[in-house]
């Protein structure tokens, strides 16, 4: 069997850019060839304070292929501490520099001394996926910045949390911002370097945060290891993205015991949004039940993340069943067995089968194969949008490569976030009566 | 000066036509040493920022085709483009074809690659392509990992015809590092259908090969375009976007080939008048009221009908030449600067003089003294021979620094862009601006009338500008908004 990549679904270690970019005013600095940037760029992540044309970048060509490419690195990056208004400059490979062998570290190493900070990380295409990228970012900017802060005293109830990727899955931004309320009302202090008015100061107490919180099932596992490694920092390893009442209110219950708070304190937080999320899922209970479009089963075509959420939503909260579920980003070996062995613990014992792929094609052919009895609910990318209108089935999108709609701060993460799931679902299966 | 359809490469802009990429000057300067010593002097930058590379807009533009497969031999990050294709489904869609067959595919390259090379995968994922598309031809689509390691395209070809048969299996050389330049892409992409698809011709038809970015779906524009070529008796063949492998056998037997943008179209169009002696047509752009007269006349010089698309461009004039001059009153000596590629920005700088209009600056992000045939560009040579004042001219290579550096210096009333995340810069320093993203925007004299009202209205109305310039900031600092724009550029 050929190894192909038959409709991608993620990007390079490159792509892991996205990370730095999420960090106001910190700077991605490209030491690779003149497209990459550009190429990288996730969904609605091409602007802001900084954009991909915007990244400092070698646009290494043949005469740097032939001679090396060090010296113009060299100058992009002295240039670049001029040019640009930034707190933090994050130079990163490509693969083509990493082939005719510059050496980043050395080049990086003689800015040490630089008025603002300058560290590298190897991130070269054909060594990973843009969800390690992000993950090798994380690790550089803790080894090459954060150790050399001045120590500090941890702050009591400051959280770090890291989960959601910068700016690859389109709600990643509401879906960071919704997790920090949620937090918050646990009289916790969120601690989150992406996104506005964060930055450089919210990067600063990472290491001084009481525990670090990870809701992921697999990427940022390193990352709080090694925090944990350095600055003695705990971490609760949460696997899901809490989506609707029955996983927010699981994934409060988890957080406060960590952090020994009192359940008499938690449960009236609970009780509260669980009254408000029923009141609304009372009022539009008919939607949903009572039509003759709506999907009894469901797969998922996503990263690991977006696929746990979603199913323990559906199946925990919304009470449907599901058939295969595809994880296609790409998942290193060693997290597989893990990961599917969390979508074995449904309520009532129900389990899902569990495809590690990242060929679209034949997870359209197996989908096409699979019972659903009634039409597919199928929760992916637009890759899926032609299947599922074969199949006549539902659909609704949430990832990359997304183009369905503009995402500019909604996410589908904690009790309102459930609600917008519903909606978005629902307005698809409604349009397909009216 | 020629081109060569069975050669192996068609090389980059820079070694085959002497393109450039830095440049800091006027448009008289450029104008002056065009005419004496052949180019101006190119300039090199000791800072950069990231531009965009030549595989985006070869495979880009492949990728419109309908019935074919892209294969790409390149890590997973390159082949990002695959995520046109939703797009183009649509479009193909709306003019009622399908893309059933059409893939992009990906080697997905490692490291292990990198140093064992990859050929072998290639031809694997090549054949698994085919099987599950049946695409009408398949691009093999270079990367620059596939360059640097000397992978041969070529060479695969014969290992797969045996096992896939009779369909064009054309390689096609845009790895990054090449060419500065990103429309060498173009080239290579124009260069692998002309050596592999396009047949010679068997007959002569009433086709017009139109070389353009879309098939004119925005406001309707192809049914004008239909209209104006149905004056002279003739079809249009829109390239490449929803165009057929079949289509693109044939266009060897066309009355001739036009374009919309000549820095894209150049190679083909040469090209096919070079091998085939399909006329090329040699005009401005249809662009604005000179632009689109000109081509429409010398495209009725071909067939000989002059007198009739004269009495339908008499009868166009009627209805919306004194509408454009009720426009041109509000827009007379507004201050504008244009950032684009080197033909369309020329084309409408030439369109807003057109409105009386005040060019201050005009960016191009690289810079062609002529095309493969040794012709100038027209619309820089209309521009240079007729532009009531001297305006300065830079060669820019997308890079932001210099032309936010020169926006803000300048302070135009308005500012035009064509780059995706260019014109929205301008905004943010509270500058008007507009993004001509779809080449038929300024298409005829209705899409004229269009462009200048949609000019006077934002120039009008600058609530979003200036609340966004007041809210956010640039990312550079004030020492570099302080610097001269070009001070980066150095003798190469």
């Amino acid at each position: 069997m050929a190894k192909i990549l038959d409709e991608p679904r993620y990007v390079c270690a490159l792509g892991g850019s996205q990370t730095v970019q999420a960090i106001h005013r910190a700077v991605p600095v490209f030491h690779s060839g003149q497209g990459c940037a550009a190429r990288v760029s996730g969904d609605g992540s091409g602007t802001g304070y900084l954009a991909t044309n915007t990244f400092p970048c070698s646009n290494i060509g043949e005469t740097e292929v032939v001679f090396g490419g060090e010296g113009k690195l060299r100058d992009v990056i002295a240039n670049a501490l001029k040019v640009i208004d930034g707190d933090l400059f994050v130079v990163m490979s490509g693969c083509t520099t990493e082939i005719i062998g510059d050496n980043l570290e050395q080049v990086v190493g003689e800015f040490r001394d630089a008025e603002k900070p300058v560290i590298s990380v190897s991130t070269p295409g054909f060594k990973g996926t843009n969800y390690e990228g992000h993950e090798w970012v994380v690790d550089a900017i803790i080894r090459q910045y954060l150790t050399r802060l001045p120590k500090g005293e941890k702050i009591k109830g400051l959280v770090n949390i890291w989960g959601p990727v910068p700016s690859h899955d389109p709600y990643w931004l509401g879906d960071l911002r919704e997790l920090e309320n949620l937090v918050r009302e646990l009289g916790l202090t969120p601690n989150i370097i992406f996104g506005e008015h964060r930055g450089i100061s919210n990067l600063n107490k990472v290491p001084l945060a009481e525990f670090n919180l990870l809701v992921s099932p697999w990427i940022g596992l390193g990352n709080v290891e090694l925090l944990k490694e350095l600055f003695g920092t705990p971490y609760l390893h949460y696997p899901t993205l809490p989506v609707g009442a029955h996983e927010s209110s699981a994934f409060l219950r988890a957080v406060a015991a960590f952090a020994h708070i009192d359940p008499d304190f938690v449960e009236p937080i609970i009780a509260k949004h669980e009254e408000e999320y029923y009141y609304y899922i009372e009022r539009s209970v008919s939607v949903f039940f009572e039509n003759r479009t709506a999907s009894k089963m469901f797969s998922t075509v996503t990263s690991a993340a977006q696929a746990l959420a979603v199913s323990k939503f559906l199946i925990n909260d919304f009470g449907l069943m599901p058939n295969t579920q595809y994880i296609t980003e790409n998942v290193p070996p060693e997290h597989q067995e893990r990961i599917a062995e969390y979508f074995r613990k449904f309520n009532y014992g129900i389990e899902a089968e569990v495809v590690f792929s990242t060929d679209g094609y034949l997870i359209h052919r197996q989908i096409e194969e699979e019972y659903y009895a009634g039409p597919p609910l199928i929760v992916g990318s637009i890759f899926e949008k032609q299947i599922v209108k074969k199949l006549a089935g539902n659909f609704l999108c949430i990832s990359t490569p997304f183009q369905q709609k503009v995402v500019l701060h909604s996410s589908y993460v904690g009790y309102h976030g459930g609600l917008k799931f519903l909606e978005d679902l629902y307005t698809g299966v409604y349009q397909t009566y009216n | 000066m020629s081109i060569d359809v069975k050669s192996k490469l068609c090389g980059s802009r820079e070694t085959r036509i002497g393109s450039i990429t830095g440049y800091s000057g006027t448009l008289h300067d450029i104008g002056q040493q065009l005419s004496c010593s052949g180019c101006p002097e190119e300039k090199k930058r000791c800072f950069s920022q990231a531009a965009g590379c030549a595989s985006g807009c070869a495979l880009a533009q492949a990728a419109e085709i309908n019935d074919v497969a892209i294969v790409h031999h390149g890590p997973a990050g390159c082949a990002a483009i695959a995520q046109v294709k939703p797009a183009f489904d649509l479009l193909a869609n709306a003019i009622g074809r399908d893309r059933n067959n059409f893939a992009y595919t990906c080697t997905d390259m490692t490291e292990a690659d990198t140093v064992f090379g990859a050929v072998d995968g290639l031809a694997d994922v090549i054949v698994e392509t085919y099987n599950r598309y049946h695409p009408k031809a398949i691009f093999i689509g270079a990367s620059c990992v596939s360059g640097v390691i000397g992978e041969d395209l070529e060479g695969v070809i014969d290992n797969v015809k045996e096992v896939i048969g009779d369909i064009p299996i054309a390689p096609i050389h845009c790895e990054g590092f090449k060419s500065q330049i990103w429309a060498s892409g173009f080239d290579a992409t124009y260069h692998a259908v002309l050596k592999y698809i396009v047949k010679p011709p068997q007959k002569k038809t009433n086709k017009v090969n139109i070389i353009g970015f879309t098939a004119g779906m925005a406001w309707n524009t192809r049914a004008d375009v239909i209209r104006l070529l149905g004056v002279l008796g003739l079809e249009p063949t829109f390239l490449l976007a929803a165009s057929t492998v079949e289509e693109l056998e044939h266009l060897s037997e066309a009355t001739a080939s036009i374009t919309t943008c000549s820095t894209l179209s150049s190679y083909l169009g040469v090209g096919l008048e070079t091998a085939y002696g399909v006329p090329f047509i040699r005009s401005l752009q249809p662009h604005g009221v000179t632009g689109y007269e000109d081509l429409a006349r010398g495209l009725a010089k071909v067939v000989g009908k002059e007198a009739e698309m004269e009495a339908f461009l008499q009868e166009e004039r009627n209805i919306y030449l004194p509408k454009i001059e009720q426009i041109k009153k509000s827009l007379e000596g507004k201050r504008a600067m244009v950032a684009m590629g080197p033909n369309l920005g020329a084309n409408i700088a030439r369109v807003l003089q057109e409105f009386g209009m005040k060019m201050e600056h005009l960016t191009a992000w690289h810079f062609d003294k002529q095309y493969d045939d040794g012709t100038r560009p027209q619309a820089l040579q209309y521009l240079i021979d007729n532009s009531p004042n001297d305006f300065t001219y830079s060669v820019n290579h997308l890079q932001n620094f210099e032309y936010m550096n020169i926006l803000n210096t300048l302070k135009p009333d308005i500012f035009i862009s064509r780059h995706p995340d260019s014109a929205i810069w301008a905004m943010k320093i509270g500058i008007p601006s507009y993004c001509v993203y779809d080449e038929y925007n300024v298409f005829g004299y209705k899409g004229t009338l269009r462009f200048g009202k949609t000019l006077q209205d934002l120039i009008h109305n600058r609530s979003f500008a200036e609340n966004l310039s007041k809210h956010v900031r640039l990312p550079y600092t004030d020492w570099w908004m302080n610097q001269k724009a070009d001070a980066f550029l150095v003798n190469g």
